[in-house]
C-alpha cells in the first residue's frame, strides 16, 4: 500500500488497482502463501512447546491489530485494550453456558459484544481526544475490571468461569494441535479483513483523521462517526482474540486482564510499529518470545558458576515486567517506527548493496 | 444515619484530599511545562517512600535525616530522567510521550518489587502518641502531619511561582515557549527543574502516606487516582488540582459510606472517582478550572 517502500525496476502501477494491492509484489505475496501453508504443517514438526507460543501469538495479534487499527491508524489512544480482550474471553464463555450457543457461533457473538461495550466506552472519543482520551479509557479499563470482580452471572465473580472447548460437526478441537489450526485460521482470517479495511473508504477515512483531524472535517469524513467505528472495530478484534483466548485455556479468570495487559498491547503495536499490519504480527512475535527468551536466558545462566545468583534467579517475574518497560522506552526513544520501519531499511540496504544510495 | 461517622469520614477525606491535592500538582506542574502526561507519578512516591525506608533501616538515619537524604535523592533523579529519557522525546506524537512514561511505570514499579519485597514494611515510630482529639474527632498524629506538611508545600508553591525568578521563568515556559526561549530562559533547565520538584514534592507525598499506611507497591496506585483529581480541575491549573484533589477525597470516602450503609455494591472506594472521571470528560472535558484549547489549521 505504502509507496515508501522499493519497488523492483520496470514494475510500474498504471491504475488505482494495482497500485492497492494487498500485497506489493508477487514475491511478497508468494511468500505469504508459503508461510501459511508451511505454518500448516506446524503441529506435525514442531514440538509442543512452540505450538502453544503460536497459538498464543495468534490470539493476541488479533487483540494488538484491533488496537493498532484504533491507535495506529485512527491515532485515538486507548489503555484500555486488555479489559476488551477479557471482557470476550467473558462473553464467550457466558454465551456458551448460558444460553447453549455452540462456540464457533459464540466467538464471533462476543466479538460483537465485545463491540457494543467498546463504542459504549469509546462514546467519549467524539467529543475528546489525545491524552484525555487516554485518560478516559484508563477510567473504563478500571471500571471493566470492577465489573468483572462483581457480575457474577457474567464471569462468575471470584472463581472464574468455565469454557468448552470448540466443536465443530462433532469434532472436538480440544488438543493444542487441534485448537491450533482454529487459532490460525482466525488469524488469517482476521488480517486479511484488516488489510482490507485499511484499502477501503473506511480505512482511508480512518487514516485521514489521525493525519489531521480538522482536514478530514472539511473533506467531508465525519469525525464522531469513524471515531466511534475505529472503537468498535478494535474492540471487535479484542473480543475476538479474548474469546478464543477463553476456548484455549477452557477457563477465564478476572485476574489476568489488568492494565498491565493493556499496555502490553500497547507496547506490541509500538515496539511492531504503528499503522502497519506487518509490524503489529512482528511486535506480537517479540512480546511473546522476550519472557521466553529471559527465562531461558535465566535459566542457562543457573547452570554456570558465575551467573547462579539467587536474586536474579527469584526475581525473574519482576525481571520479565522491568524487560517490557525497558524496551518500550528503548524503541520510543530508538526507533519510534518499530521492526516494520527497520525491516524495510534492511531490505533496502540488500537491495542497494554494495552501493549505499 | 449515623452522622458521627460520615464526618468522620468526610474530615478523612479531606485530609487524603490534600495530599492528592499535592501529588496532582506535581503532575499539573510537570503538564503545564513540559506538555508531558507524566503517567509514572505514583512511581515517585513508591520510589521516595522505599529510599526513605531504606535510610532509616539500613543507615539507621534519624527521621528528619533520611527525609532529607530521600528528598536530594529525589531531586536528583527527577532531573536525570528528564535528561536520559525525556529529553529526546520532545517533539514526538502523544502517544510516545505517554507510552514512554507508562514503561518507566512499569520499569520503576518491578523494580521496587525487585528490590525490596512485595510485603509492606512500616516506618519507626516517629511520634509518641498516635492519635489526637480535636472537636470529638479521633485524628491520626501522621494525617495531622500530612496536613500540615501538605499545606506548607502548597504555600511554598505560590510563593516559588510568585516570587522567585526561577518560578517566574517556569511560568513564562508554560505561557510559551518560544518566546520564553528567546528571552533568554533555558527552557531545558526548566523542564529539568520542573521534573525534579515533582519528584521531590511527590516522594515527600509518597514518605507521609507510606508513615500512615506503611510502604508498599500499592502506593503507586496513588498515581492513578490522582487522574480524576486532575481531570476535575482542569489538567493545566494548579489551584484547579487541589480543589479537585479534595472533592475526589471527599467523595471517595461519601461513595464508600453510602454504599457501605445501603448500596452494597462494594469496593466503591476504588471505583467512584473513575465514574466521576467519565462522567466529567463527557460533559466538561476541560475540567473546572482548566484552559480550553482552541485549534487553528
Amino acid at each position: 500500500m505504502s509507496s515508501l517502500t522499493m519497488r523492483p525496476c520496470g514494475d510500474f502501477r498504471t491504475s488505482y488497482k494495482q497500485d492497492n494491492t494487498i500485497f506489493e509484489t508477487k514475491t511478497i505475496r508468494w511468500v505469504t502463501i508459503f508461510t501459511i501453508i508451511a505454518l500448516c504443517f506446524a503441529p506435525v514438526l514442531l514440538d509442543g512447546y512452540f505450538i502453544t507460543l503460536l497459538i498464543q501469538i495468534s490470539y493476541l495479534g488479533i487483540a494488538a491489530l484491533g488496537l493498532n487499527i484504533l491507535v495506529g491508524y485512527t491515532g485515538q489512544i486507548s489503555l484500555g485494550h486488555g479489559a476488551f480482550f477479557g471482557f470476550g474471553a467473558f462473553a464467550s464463555a457466558w454465551l456458551n453456558t448460558s444460553f447453549n450457543i455452540p462456540v464457533f457461533l459464540c466467538i464471533p457473538l462476543a466479538g460483537f459484544l465485545t463491540m457494543a461495550v467498546g463504542m459504549m466506552f469509546g462514546a467519549p472519543a467524539a467529543r475528546i481526544k489525545g491524552l484525555y482520551l487516554a485518560i478516559a479509557t484508563l477510567a473504563s479499563q478500571f471500571i471493566i475490571e470492577d465489573f468483572f470482580a462483581r457480575a457474577e452471572w457474567f464471569s462468575g465473580g471470584a472463581s472464574g468461569s468455565m469454557a468448552e472447548p470448540v466443536k465443530l460437526f462433532g469434532f472436538v478441537f480440544d488438543t493444542d494441535q487441534s485448537f491450533y489450526y482454529i487459532a490460525l485460521f482466525a488469524l488469517v482470517f482476521m488480517f486479511i479483513w484488516g488489510c482490507n479495511l485499511m484499502r477501503s473508504r473506511d480505512g482511508r477515512a480512518f487514516i485521514a483523521v489521525r493525519d489531521h483531524y480538522l482536514s478530514a472535517e472539511i473533506m467531508g469524513v465525519k469525525l464522531n462517526k469513524y471515531r466511534l467505528l475505529s472503537f468498535g472495530i478494535s474492540s471487535f478484534y479484542a473480543g475476538i482474540g479474548g474469546a478464543l483466548y477463553a476456548h484455549y485455556l477452557g477457563y477465564v479468570s478476572a485476574e489476568g486482564f489488568t492494565i498491565m495487559m493493556s499496555i502490553q498491547f500497547l507496547g506490541m503495536i509500538i515496539i511492531g510499529g504503528l499503522g502497519s499490519i506487518k509490524g503489529t504480527l512482528m511486535g506480537v512475535i517479540f512480546m511473546v518470545f522476550l519472557p521466553e527468551v529471559l527465562s531461558s536466558g535465566v535459566g542457562f545462566m543457573k547452570m554456570t558458576d558465575w551467573g547462579n545468583i539467587p536474586m536474579v534467579i527469584d526475581g525473574l517475574a519482576y525481571i520479565k515486567e522491568m524487560a517490557i518497560g525497558l524496551v518500550i522506552i528503548g524503541f520510543l526513544i530508538f526507533e519510534p517506527e518499530g521492526l516494520s520501519h527497520r525491516w524495510t531499511q534492511i531490505k533496502n540496504y540488500w537491495k542497494f548493496y554494495p552501493f549505499a544510495y | 444515619m449515623n452522622f458521627e461517622l460520615l464526618i468522620q469520614l468526610v474530615v478523612n477525606g479531606l485530609i487524603v484530599g490534600l495530599l492528592y491535592g499535592v501529588i496532582g500538582m506535581c503532575f499539573v506542574l510537570v503538564y503545564k511545562s513540559t506538555q508531558i502526561v507524566n503517567f509514572a507519578q505514583g512511581e515517585f512516591l513508591l520510589i521516595g517512600a522505599w529510599v526513605c525506608w531504606a535510610s532509616l533501616i539500613y543507615l539507621e538515619l534519624p527521621f528528619f535525616a533520611g527525609f532529607l537524604l530521600s528528598l536530594c535523592f529525589m531531586a536528583a533523579f527527577g532531573v536525570l530522567l528528564q535528561m536520559i529519557v525525556l529529553r529526546p522525546m520532545i517533539g514526538e506524537p502523544i502517544i510516545s510521550v505517554i507510552m514512554v512514561t507508562i514503561g518507566l511505570s512499569i520499569f520503576f514499579q518491578a523494580l521496587m518489587k525487585w528490590i525490596f519485597g512485595v510485603s509492606p514494611q512500616s516506618y519507626p515510630q516517629v511520634f509518641d502518641t498516635q492519635t489526637i482529639n480535636i472537636m470529638g474527632l479521633n485524628i491520626e498524629m501522621a494525617y495531622l502531619m500530612s496536613t500540615i506538611i501538605a499545606l506548607v508545600i502548597m504555600i511554598a508553591f505560590y510563593l516559588f511561582f510568585k516570587h522567585s525568578k526561577h518560578g517566574l521563568a517556569m511560568r513564562a515556559t508554560a505561557f510559551d515557549q518560544q518566546v520564553s526561549q528567546s528571552l533568554g530562559i533555558s527552557v531545558k533547565h526548566v523542564f529539568a527543574m520542573s521534573w525534579g520538584i515533582a519528584a521531590t514534592v511527590s516522594a515527600t507525598a509518597g514518605i507521609v502516606i507510606g508513615m500512615v499506611n506503611g510502604v508498599s507497591d500499592s502506593l503507586s496506585i496513588m498515581g492513578i487516582k490522582v487522574f480524576p483529581a486532575v481531570i476535575l480541575g482542569g489538567l493545566d491549573s494548579i489551584i484547579g488540582a487541589i480543589v479537585g484533589g479534595l472533592i475526589i477525597g471527599v467523595l471517595e470516602n461519601v461513595a464508600e459510606f453510602f454504599d457501605s450503609q445501603y448500596l452494597n455494591i462494594g469496593n466503591m472506594y476504588d471505583i467512584a472517582p473513575f465514574y466521576v472521571l467519565l462522567i466529567i470528560l463527557w460533559f466538561k472535558p476541560y475540567g473546572l478550572f482548566g484552559t480550553k484549547d482552541i485549534e487553528r489549521i
